[in-house]
């Protein structure tokens, strides 16, 4: 019952995904452009560059990622479809679970696949190109887990969009120390294996409990 | 089979009905009748668990369905308000993913001739009118002759003559193999007959 549940709601997302691909596009665009209006900003000083790179890189995943939550179930509640997930055979965690995977592999996954194009604008080491790809690889779904549920919460709401940043920004607030920690800590010549395992610490727990909360959230923004 | 007992609903601070029981058994047809903004719709999301009431409850076969969830939810459609259908997929793309959803692998030998029984054109969703779209939604119906309850909110709006008779004849022949159905309209339907009513 679970597993053909997560493999229809997956395949139906991605399906919807390709078949509206602008909105792809614009997640992916606004991480594209926002990382690179800092080098405008703040001069093409190399080593300004280099310092501040890691975390200007997350921080505009975490707005990129965050741009695209808004989405995670609101056309489905427009349109009934979320009603007939709430009555499905699958318990509600595993929808949210699905919806939560296929919405990381359509917003987060081209960050990290685009993240070491970034890199080489702020003339990062060739060698802190995985540690950055990995730790975005561990990080974004934590992005997308956590922010579901901020996303469930304000479902409905006018002006949700606003205070869903609210909600949800000050929560990504360890995953950003992390992410961008590890690729400082690996530009310093230190081992950066610490911040990693704690970030796929923070993933299996939010993978584990989070959904549970966001299917609470949706069943009370649903009613 | 549908029992509910003292069921009391209040939205944006309004009551909308209070002290409301009533059971349902199998082979039997409900039709909620009332105004607009009577709570017609609120009382069937009540009746499938998408909405908690304000006081009573509901038991199926004798049990609460808070305790039940998904179990509950296997034995019931509900074709709500909104058709639940998707823009940018195709009628019997959306049929399959509502069959699965609910646990049921349906052929697509199966799911086309639902589809084609509703004369439901194959196009995107989004170029369907009103009323196609109600009917590639009321397709899942040829589906689910196995599903015990069926609870319609205005199955038959927006539809034209000819499907309208064809979804009363479908409800018809569910009754007869011994399911329930509870169902909301505005229109007269020649079912209303076979009906029993609650006002509210």
């Amino acid at each position: 019952m679970i597993f053909p549940a997560v493999k229809t709601i997956v395949r139906r997302d991605l399906l919807l995904a390709l078949r509206r691909r602008s909105d792809v596009a614009t997640a992916l665009l606004f991480f594209v452009i926002v990382a690179s209006l800092f080098p405008l900003g703040v001069g093409a000083e190399p080593n300004l560059l280099r310092a501040i790179a890691p975390g200007v890189i997350w921080v505009a995943a975490l707005l990129s990622s965050m741009l695209s939550l808004g989405r995670l179930f609101a056309a489905d509640h427009a349109d009934g479809t979320l009603e007939q997930m709430l009555l499905g055979a699958a318990p509600l965690g595993v929808v949210v679970s699905a919806k939560t995977l296929a919405h990381w592999l359509v917003s987060g996954l081209p960050l990290v696949l685009i993240a070491p194009l970034i890199a080489l604008q702020y003339d990062v080491e060739a060698g802190l190109y995985g540690v950055l790809a990995l730790s975005l690889l561990l990080g974004t779904p934590v992005l997308s887990i956590i922010g579901a549920i901020g996303a469930a919460l304000t479902l409905g709401l006018r002006g949700g969009g606003v205070l869903l940043s609210l909600l949800v920004l000050p929560l990504y607030v360890p995953v950003l120390i992390l992410g961008a920690g590890s690729v400082e800590m690996a530009a310093a010549g230190l081992s950066p294996e610490g911040q990693l395992l704690l970030l796929g610490a923070m993933l299996i727990v939010a993978a584990v409990f989070a959904p549970w909360a966001t299917a609470a959230a949706l069943r009370i923004s649903s009613e | 089979m549908l029992e509910a007992t003292e069921l009391e609903c209040e939205r944006g601070g309004r009551t909308l009905f209070r002290g409301l029981s009533f059971a349902l058994a199998a082979g039997e047809l409900l039709r909620v009748g009332g105004p607009n903004g009577s709570g017609k719709t609120s009382l069937l999301r009540i009746l499938c668990g998408l909405l908690t009431p304000g006081g009573g409850e509901v038991r199926w076969k004798g049990a609460p369905i808070r305790g039940l969830r998904e179990d509950y939810s296997r034995e019931l459609l509900y074709l709500g308000h909104a058709p639940a259908v998707k823009d940018d997929l195709t009628p019997l793309e959306n049929l399959d993913v509502a069959c699965r959803l609910v646990g049921m692998q349906a052929h697509q030998e199966a799911l086309t001739w639902a589809l084609n029984a509703f004369a439901v054109p194959d196009l995107p969703v989004r170029k369907l009118s009103q009323g196609q779209r109600r009917r590639a939604a009321l397709a899942r119906l040829l589906l689910s002759e196995s599903v015990a309850l069926w609870l319609l909110d205005e199955p038959f709006a927006a539809l034209d003559i000819a499907a309208a008779s064809y979804t009363e004849e479908l409800i018809g022949r569910h009754l007869a193999a011994g399911g329930s159905v509870v169902y909301t309209t505005h229109q007269p339907a020649a079912i209303d007959a076979l009906a029993r009513v609650v006002q509210l």
